[in-house]
């Protein structure tokens, strides 16, 4: 069980950047109208944002990333670890933190690694760079979180499509003595690797002549082999299965009663799914932010992006107990229970 | 657990667009006016909701009628 605390470590800051282009439900060609309804009350998707060709998942991290150092007046001598969590990196190799590293004009000393991660990779991204911050040995550190999903899906995968916009994030991490303990649930079981899946360019498939043929996979779903598959009961019933267990492993574990959290920042994958999940364990809504509506789902960066835009006045003037739960590709899950105290939150940052 | 009726007129329910007196346990679930692949999940949440069992792909797929629905979700409750 991979349950884990992790003592002087408090996140400073959160930045995001989205880029400008809005792309509404209501504009979607292939759904028929009573189609739009249904998705835009159930799915709770009314815009997203899309991103041109000469935006890449860096970009919006490196802007994000910019500007939170820059407004916590952070010496970018003394970060000393940058990770970057997504699953569309700049190329196959080099790993793009290292690019960031050197665009950010980062000391040579960073570490700097990728790690492949979806949904749930905010929470594991926070994982990893709190055990290392918390050894003492790194003082500074930037989580750096986003996907452009757009990328990988076909217009005319109604399945898949209109459900993703793009996003970046940036989150600053501190060793700090005084900080709260952060309590971790950190799971994975593979055999949901199909759910969610781009079956060809990789090592496995790699690209051959018919990766890019696009194939009538059922009436509405049209994509080729590159594009992002998602087997919509599936994921619903694995997130109705396995989100509420683990959080309600990691409550116990971290003593912290489930009446004193304040907020709960859920991956906004599909409102009537995250709703499901919030009845299953009776949190009320108010305490249940969602940025599904402005923004769709937005793979790992959707939980950072949530807390700057939803919630930036209740974080910037007080001291918060939080969780955050993240579920998806892979199956991957991950939830964690952290106090934040007056972080900065910076304004959104929209890009073109 | 309740009658078939009364789970035929609670799912109902959770399909606003539709109306009242619409669904019978005989119908062909997917026959649902308007049906879409999104009432499968509105099925699903409203069975996890109501009812604490899930319905998979496989379980959808089996299932013909309002009534055969309402059996599986019986049987897996009992199970």
């Amino acid at each position: 069980m991979a349950l884990f605390n992790t003592h002087n470590v408090s996140i400073k800051g959160i930045a995001a950047c989205v880029p400008k282009e809005k792309i509404r439900t209501a504009d979607y060609p292939y759904f028929s109208e009573a189609e739009k309804d249904l998705f835009i009350k159930n799915v709770g998707i009314k815009e997203r944002r899309v991103a041109p060709s000469n935006i890449a998942t860096s970009d919006m991290c490196f802007f994000a990333a910019e500007k939170l150092i820059q407004k916590l007046q952070w010496n970018k001598d003394e970060i000393s670890c940058l990770v970057f969590v997504s699953q569309s990196p700049d190329y196959f190799l080099p790993a793009t933190s290292i690019l960031l590293q050197h665009r950010l004009a980062l000391n040579k000393n960073t570490m700097a690694f990728d790690v492949n991660l979806g949904c749930s990779g905010y929470i594991y991204g926070l994982q990893l760079l709190s055990t290392l911050v918390a050894t003492g040995q790194i003082k500074k550190a930037l989580l750096l979180v986003g996907d452009k999903s757009t990328l990988s899906t076909h217009i005319e995968d109604k399945s898949t499509y209109p459900l993703f916009g793009d996003a970046g994030s940036a989150t600053a991490i501190e060793f700090d003595e005084k900080a709260h303990p952060i309590y971790f649930n950190l799971q994975s079981d593979g055999s949901g690797e199909d759910a969610i899946k781009i079956l060809d360019g990789g090592a496995r498939n790699s690209v051959r002549p018919d990766t890019f043929n696009i194939q009538e996979i059922e009436p509405g779903i049209k994509r080729s082999r590159r594009h992002l598959q998602l087997q919509g009961v599936d994921v619903f019933n694995f997130a109705l299965r396995e989100v509420a267990p683990n959080i309600n492993q990691l409550l116990p574990f971290s003593h912290v009663e489930k009446e004193k959290i304040d907020f709960f920042v859920f991956h906004q994958a599909n409102k009537l799914m995250n709703e499901s999940v919030r009845k299953k364990l009776k949190i009320e809504l108010e305490k249940t932010p969602y940025s599904i509506d402005e923004f769709g789902n937005t793979s790992s960066a959707s939980i950072p992006l949530t807390m700057i835009t939803r919630l930036k006045n209740q974080l910037e003037n007080k001291k918060n107990t939080m969780l955050l739960s993240g579920f998806g590709v892979g199956y991957s899950w991950a939830s964690c229970i952290l106090t934040v105290n007056n972080p900065i939150c910076c304004d959104l940052i929209e890009i073109e | 657990m309740i009658t078939v009726e009364e789970f035929t007129k609670n799912l109902e329910a959770e399909f606003e667009e539709i109306k009242t007196g619409t669904l019978t346990p005989t119908m062909h679930y997917r026959q649902i006016p308007g049906w879409s692949s999104m009432y499968a999940l509105i099925i699903i949440a409203f069975v996890d909701t109501h009812f604490e069992v899930q319905l998979n792909a496989t379980d959808l797929k089996n299932a013909q009628t309002i009534q055969d629905l309402y059996t599986i979700v019986l049987s897996k409750q009992q199970a």
